[in-house]
């Protein structure tokens, strides 16, 4: 059942573990999956699932450009419960400088070759009737997708494994070393499994393994409604959304709304930094209700199916660590996407097997590098 | 009072109810089968009767995914069902 | 929840009770009688739940119309058309009426919030014109017409019989009753029912309404047939397998406690019940628990454990340990015992679904989705099943038997209020 000693062991099951066995899988590498739980359990679980191009950097920009194409390549394989759906955003502007930044990010985007365009708030209202009157306008990115992530794990692993890969589920990896992990199964037997490299994909559990990589989990919210099919058709988020995921302090609210392939709505976006408590907040949902309802109303009489929360692995300037960890051979990192796990997966999956296989990636790896870790001073953020 | 009769709207056409009688009890009356369409496309009607099974949900007043088990009849009721 | 201001802080109740069948009444009659001031939420248009559900006060059993009164007398304030969707002991209770939501703060809360009938899913049983046992009861008591219709009553347990009897009451055709228990059991069952004659009266009685239907125990439904609703359905009893036309079924098998408030509010649920001391009280010492979510062992369980938590949670000194409320209390819950043992759904049961068999009917899960090598947790999020509006209801207790899931975590809210409901700073109820 186990490979005998796999080219790569792959710790963490999630959509970038997922979307890494594939692509190693694939390059004909014999490939061990581990996860503590089962593949999609963790912050995949609980994910929005928005795949989007964001600019709050250029190396963000690069890899969420690059990613969400290798996503629409992949869509015609994705079967029907990923609801792969190509749904495009409205980042929405409520003010005249909004709609400069909307100008501005649709020129970044345009150098990039990201259908991108700035409409007016009559184009929007004749897009999206729903919402309140008073917007000053949106930006357009039709090319956005919407997909549903612990299925698209489930079938991206299906695939890998298909390919030949191993998964090994309720198996957790308690150490690292040089080319080694040792792992605790369910049962609480231990055992070391050597490969030829090891590659920590485990998001907010990251640090278990390297206490050096700044992975902090960033809790959110989120509320799915019952089916309101005609409700709104793009994914909706205003254009201050970038100034919460900035912060790394402090909790925030931003409006985020996505139609569903079920009709259904998902409403986010909360951030905030309290540890691993998975409790509810209900001061801060109650704040990331009333934002929607402002730029929704209709969403007040909506009905609530459920709500919960989630961690993000976010990293204190805001980019995945993708790359070899220099302070032990032959061990690589894939963690710390924040938001952007889900759209980066396959970008973060084809930087890493192309450093393995000793190419260059279409995505310029040096932002990304786990070393930065390395060179920088102690982390700046706090848990 | 008891077992004042009156009107209510089911899917454009008046059907006679009572205000002792919950929605749900009226529309099975009225011979509605289909209350909702499922995910799959199946017709679907009450099965649990006390607002369990979400299975009875039908627009009420322009207000979607009412559960008729739990809505008693009033005059007036504008009622949607996927009939 | 956010702190609240220091004049609301005042308005406080000194009992909230949820849930308005035999041990809500109770609960909140004998909690207001004792000088408490209390509020009672409930679902139902009219107090009763299930057991007491009536459109007019004169169909009522003589018992459930004493303790409507009773409770009407108490002086405990009610709030029909209810529901709670959130909340904790400490911030109070978030409740929906209509399209309001609005917080009750209270200092016990007693959760009396009943059970559901337990689904096992057969080929045909989202056909319309299938309903529960239970089902088939409330819709009745709420206006349901069945006269001349052809009806098929299956499942299992004393339900049964109550339904048969209403439906052929009624005026219905009850073409078979099918028990699924085998004959001993259902016999013996009833032996042990000489200890509760009051019961075998009830239950002689029900017989006598239905005399002209053959009871048939160790029989079961195979599948249900119809073209866009239900117009057979297949019985048998292991041996033998037959067709039986028919217009309506009634079929479920045994009830499940609603814990989902209880958990929600962070008391201990064990094997899906929610643990009580002698004194009805939780894990919580603010909150307490009366009747089935405490163990499916019927309403004058129920309302003696009504009236236990009601005044313990109204502090009534009175109450002794020693008192014949106790004993008849622990006398009526060895009730929830011989139920079990009589009419535990059988294993052939479980293998009624086949591949394209609903499982999850909010989400069109069907059998042959699910790997039964996942755990519940993985099901879920894998196929959607008990990610619907109904939160594994109906679908959570038939999956620990078909395929061992446990049940998942409990989050709000609870039964899909709008959206509104989880808006801060809502109004508190005394304000209203």
């Amino acid at each position: 059942m186990a490979e005998p000693h796999p080219d790569v062991v792959i710790v963490g099951a999630g959509i970038v573990g997922a979307a890494c066995a594939l692509a190693l899988a694939r390059e004909r590498l014999r490939v061990l999956v581990l996860d503590s739980h089962f593949a999609g359990a963790g912050s995949t679980s609980a994910a929005m699932g928005h795949i989007v191009v964001m600019d709050d950097s250029e190396a963000q920009l690069a890899l969420t450009a690059r990613s969400r194409q290798l996503w629409s390549g992949m869509a015609p394989e994705l079967p029907a419960d990923c609801e792969d759906e190509c749904r495009g955003t409205l980042w929405l502007a409520t003010s005249e400088a909004d709609m400069q930044a909307a100008a501005t990010r649709q020129a970044s985007y345009a150098r990039r070759g990201i259908e991108a365009s700035v409409i007016d708030v009559g184009e929007l209202a004749r897009l999206e009737p729903n919402l309140r009157p008073g917007l000053a306008g949106a930006l357009h990115v039709p090319g956005d997708r919407v997909l549903y992530p612990p299925a698209v794990a489930r079938r991206l692993l299906e695939h890998a494994r298909q390919l030949g890969a191993t998964l090994r589920e309720g198996c957790t990896a308690q150490d690292v070393r040089a080319r080694t992990v040792i792992v605790q199964d369910s049962g609480g037997s231990v055992a070391t499994i050597a490969a030829g490299a090891v590659l920590i994909a485990s998001g907010i559990d990251a640090p278990r393994l390297i206490p050096e990589l700044p992975v902090i989990p960033r809790k959110g919210h989120l509320l799915i409604t019952d089916r309101y099919p005609s409700l709104c058709h793009s994914q909706l988020v205003e254009l201050g959304y970038l100034r919460s995921a900035h912060t790394m302090s402090g909790a925030s609210v931003a409006f985020n709304v996505q139609p569903r392939a079920t009709g259904q709505l998902l409403i986010g976006s909360a951030r905030e930094l309290t540890g691993r408590d998975p409790a509810i907040n209900h001061a801060l949902l109650g704040d990331m209700l009333r934002r929607a309802i402002e730029f929704l109303p209709a969403l007040a009489g909506c009905a609530a199916v459920r709500v919960w929360t989630g961690f993000r692995p976010a990293t204190p300037d805001k980019l995945p660590l993708i790359g070899r960890w220099d302070a032990m051979d032959d061990v690589w990192i894939a963690a710390g996407h924040e938001g952007l796990g889900i759209t980066m997966a396959p970008g973060t999956a084809e930087m890493i097997v192309s450093l393995m296989m000793g190419r260059t990636p279409p995505v310029d790896p040096l932002p990304f590098s786990p070393t930065r870790v390395l060179a920088a001073s102690p982390p700046q953020c706090a848990e | 009072m008891m077992s004042r009769r009156f009107e209510i709207v089911v899917d454009g056409r008046p059907i006679a109810a009572t205000g002792d009688r919950t929605l749900a009890a009226a529309l099975l009356n009225a011979g509605i089968v289909r209350f909702r369409t499922s995910v799959t496309g199946e017709a679907r009607a009450p099965l649990c009767g006390m607002g369990s099974c979400f299975e009875c949900r039908v627009r009420v007043n322009g207000v979607a995914h009412q559960r008729a088990c739990l809505l008693v009849c009033e005059e007036g009721m504008i009622v949607e069902t996927e009939s | 929840m956010n702190g609240a201001d220091p004049v609301a802080m005042t308005a406080v109740y000194d009992v909230a009770v949820v849930g308005g069948g035999p041990a809500g009444l109770a609960a909140a009659a004998c909690a207001a009688e004792h000088g408490a001031r209390v509020v009672a939420i409930d679902q139902g248009a009219r107090p009763g739940g299930q057991v007491w559900r009536h459109a007019h006060r004169n169909h009522l059993p003589a018992l459930g119309r004493e303790w409507i009164q009773r409770c009407d007398r108490s002086g405990a304030r009610w709030l029909p058309g209810a529901a709670v969707v959130d909340g904790s002991a400490r911030d109070g209770l978030v409740v929906v009426q209509r399209a309001e939501s609005f917080l009750v703060r209270a200092r016990h809360i007693v959760i009396a919030t009943g059970a559901r009938e337990l689904f096992l899913p057969f080929p045909g049983w989202t056909l319309p014109n299938v309903l529960g046992l239970g089902g088939a009861k409330a819709l009745l008591d709420a206006g349901m017409t069945v006269r001349g219709r052809r009806v098929v009553i299956a499942g299992t347990g004393p339900l049964l019989f109550a339904v048969a009897a209403t439906m052929a009451r009624a005026g219905a055709h009850v073409a078979a009753v099918a028990e699924q228990a085998p004959r001993l059991r259902v016999a013996r069952f009833a032996a042990s029912l000489l200890r509760h004659p009051g019961k075998m009266l009830q239950g002689a009685r029900y017989r006598a309404t239905f005399a002209r239907t053959r009871f048939r125990p160790g029989t079961w439904i195979s599948r249900a047939e119809g073209t866009g609703r239900l117009e057979r359905v297949v019985l048998t009893n292991g041996e033998r397998t037959w067709t039986e036309p028919c217009d309506l079924l009634c079929c479920s098998y045994g009830l499940v406690p609603n814990t989902d408030l209880a958990r929600l509010l962070g008391c201990t649920v064990n094997d899906g019940v929610v643990k009580v001391d002698e004194h009805q009280r939780t894990s919580d010492p603010c909150i307490y628990c009366a009747g089935e979510p405490t163990g499916v062992a019927g309403d004058t369980a129920a309302l003696v454990e009504g009236e236990i938590a009601g005044r313990c949670a109204a502090d009534d000194a009175t109450l002794q340990k020693g008192s014949p409320l106790y004993v008849a209390r622990d006398r009526w819950r060895r009730f929830t015992t011989d139920l079990a043992a009589a009419f535990h759904p059988r294993g052939e049961l479980l293998e009624r679904p086949d591949a394209g068999t609903i499982v999850c009917r909010c989400e069109d899960v069907r059998c042959g989705g699910i790997d039964p090598r996942w755990t519940g947790r993985q099901a879920k999020l894998y196929t959607r099943i008990g990610m619907g509006p109904c939160q594994g209801a109906v679908c959570g207790p038939a999956c620990h038997l078909l395929f061992g899931f446990a049940p998942g975590s409990t989050r709000p809210p609870l039964a899909a209020p709008p959206l509104a409901a989880l808006l801060p700073d809502l109004p508190d109820c005394t304000k209203l």
